[in-house]
């Protein structure tokens, strides 16, 4: 049975308290996109900017739990200055470790992903998240209203 | 007077051990759990006489049939209405506003027409007519609030200007509050409005009479009064509900198809298309049964004293770090306490809570506007029954601390 200390990792508690790249940048000239959670009423906002295909600049407003807050946290931290290309490849390899679904689509594809060149550092203590299904959600949301925002830019 | 002390052994469920702890149920306006008898009837019925009903010349589904309408009889006199035809079996509470805003307001609501609501209901009894609204044109309002979570009635006459139906709940889902529907109810006759009652939250708690509400329809459902999942009811006036078009189609609802056109059946068969959840109705009615063999008026009085028990025991211990939404005088509220905490979000208030076996409920209450006036994305939310006693709620006020502890920021 997992327990508290599964999920509540200190790093999570430390981003969750201290939040980085808190705020909003003005919208124009940065792309705003909004991510609600419709079983618990969290909402995110995230603006960013890109300049030479990275992202530059990235800010988190917006209120929830703890896991919806840190993870939020740590994404900003992980994306911050990344080529887009990066950006999508870490949030793919995110979704991927919260996929509960994951070992039985198929394992060979998760073992790749291990060897990836990017890695995924403090974003692993979220690790514990998929012990307890119903917060999945919480963990992904900014992730999601991320890539809807990059979408939109890419049109 | 009181209830049995040894209530909840008639709940199977909450004898169940869950994470080391024995269960703390305080979810019950999500939904209540279901004592043995009401297990048992749904099984006899599927042991003994599962059949569809209302076709068969045979015996079991003669009994199936009996069995079905017997409690739609039980039904209807625990809520004080004048015939078991006025009892229409629905899904939920949420299809019963569907229906009514489908079939009353499709007839009744063009441009120009406004329906009021207020500012605490559930979003069953908001997105039904604004899906309606979209396609018909007609008004919302919206009854505001006072800052304790009251009906703010000073504005009442210029909002039920040109109102055809007002629809609101008789007890919030999040605050509690009990609102005053006979008062409204009558103000709102008098400009020839019609009024719909949400009692999801009310039947299950407190003794029912659609007369003394003053109601013309009203919503419940089956799964918060002790009953299964997947049956509610919509009661209604005999002669509103005749005079309502079918909602959905199909067999049962009808008395004569031809290849040009149908002729619907009487009420309550013209709107329970298809075969019913009978096991579920049989269910609701063996509810009922146990409800009135504990008596109403007799939950409601545990209910206030566990109330005035939490809302003390919060409040004591906690002080200013706690929040209690809604009317402060548990005599004016039902038992359902919507807590804010310090700064510990309600998803891990609950999440820590469930450690210890306590079952709460963290998130919006499907009351998103209410939220939003608030001023919260959402809260945590205590919500007591008849099987709950002090132990629960002891075992609540000791495990808010530990959690507060872990979330300070």
């Amino acid at each position: 049975m997992p327990g508290l200390d599964d999920l509540y990792k200190e790093i999570i508690l430390d981003h969750y308290r201290n939040p980085r790249n808190q705020g909003e940048l003005d919208s124009p000239p940065a792309h705003r996109t909004e991510g609600f959670n419709p079983l618990c009423g969290d909402e995110v906002t995230v603006t960013f900017e890109i300049s030479d295909n990275s992202l530059s600049e990235v800010r988190i407003a917006g209120h929830g739990c703890s896991i919806s807050q840190a993870s939020a946290s740590m994404m900003s931290a992980a994306v911050k200055g990344k080529s887009i290309d990066e950006v999508r490849e870490v949030t793919r390899q995110f979704k991927a470790m919260m996929s509960i679904h994951e070992e039985e689509i198929g394992s060979e594809a998760s073992e790749q992903t291990s060897e990836e060149v990017f890695e995924l550092g403090d974003l692993e203590a979220l690790k514990g998240v998929v012990k307890f299904p119903v917060r999945i959600k919480c963990a992904t949301l900014s992730w999601n209203a991320l890539l809807t925002g990059l979408g939109e830019v890419e049109g | 007077m009181s209830l049995p002390r040894n209530i909840k052994e008639q709940f199977p469920l909450l004898s169940q051990v869950v994470n080391g702890h024995q269960i703390v149920y305080l979810d019950s306006a999500a939904s209540s759990q279901k004592p043995a008898a009401v297990i048992e009837a749904m099984n006899d019925y599927y042991r003994t006489i599962n059949a569809n009903v209302h076709r068969g010349a045979y015996e079991i589904a003669a009994q199936a049939t009996e069995a079905m309408e017997s409690s739609r009889a039980r039904i209807a006199k625990f809520i004080g209405a004048s015939s078991a035809n006025e009892v229409v079996f629905t899904k939920n509470a949420t299809e019963s506003f569907n229906l009514v805003a489908r079939s009353w307001g499709g007839q009744n609501l063009s441009h120009g027409d406004a329906v009021l609501i207020t500012d605490m209901e559930h979003h069953a009894n908001i997105v039904p007519w604004q899906i309606l609204s979209a396609e018909r044109g007609f008004e919302i309002r919206w009854m505001p609030l006072t800052p304790d979570g009251q009906l703010d009635l000073t504005s009442l006459d210029q909002l039920l200007d040109g109102v055809k139906m007002v629809s609101l709940t008789a007890m919030s889902n999040v605050l509690g509050t009990l609102n005053p529907v006979r008062e409204i109810a009558d103000r709102a006759h008098e400009v020839g409005a019609l009024v719909t009652v949400d009692a999801s939250q009310y039947v299950p708690h407190l003794p029912t009479d659609v007369e003394d509400l003053g109601a013309d329809l009203m919503c419940f459902t089956g799964h918060k009064m002790c009953g299964p999942t997947g049956i509610g009811v919509l009661w209604g006036h005999e002669e509103l509900l005749d005079s309502m078009p079918p909602f959905l189609g199909g067999g049962e609802m009808i008395v004569d198809v031809r290849k040009d056109g149908f002729t619907a059946n009487e009420i309550p068969h013209k709107f329970e298309a298809g075969t019913p959840p009978i096991a579920e109705i049989i269910g609701l009615g063996a509810a009922v049964e146990f409800l009135e063999s504990l008596g109403m008026a007799d939950i409601r009085q545990h209910e206030i004293q566990l109330t005035k028990y939490a809302m003390n025991a919060l409040n004591n211990r906690y002080g200013e770090e706690l929040t209690i939404h809604g009317p402060r005088d548990p005599d004016q509220r039902g038992g359902v306490l919507s807590i804010e905490y310090r700064d510990v979000h309600p998803h891990d208030l609950s999440q820590v809570l469930d450690q210890r076996g306590i079952c709460i409920r963290a998130g919006h209450h499907c009351a998103k506007p209410l939220m939003k006036l608030l001023g919260v994305g959402a809260t945590s939310r205590a919500s007591m029954y008849l099987y709950n006693d002090e132990s629960d709620i002891d075992a609540l006020v000791d495990a808010l601390e530990p959690a507060g502890e872990m979330f300070a920021l």
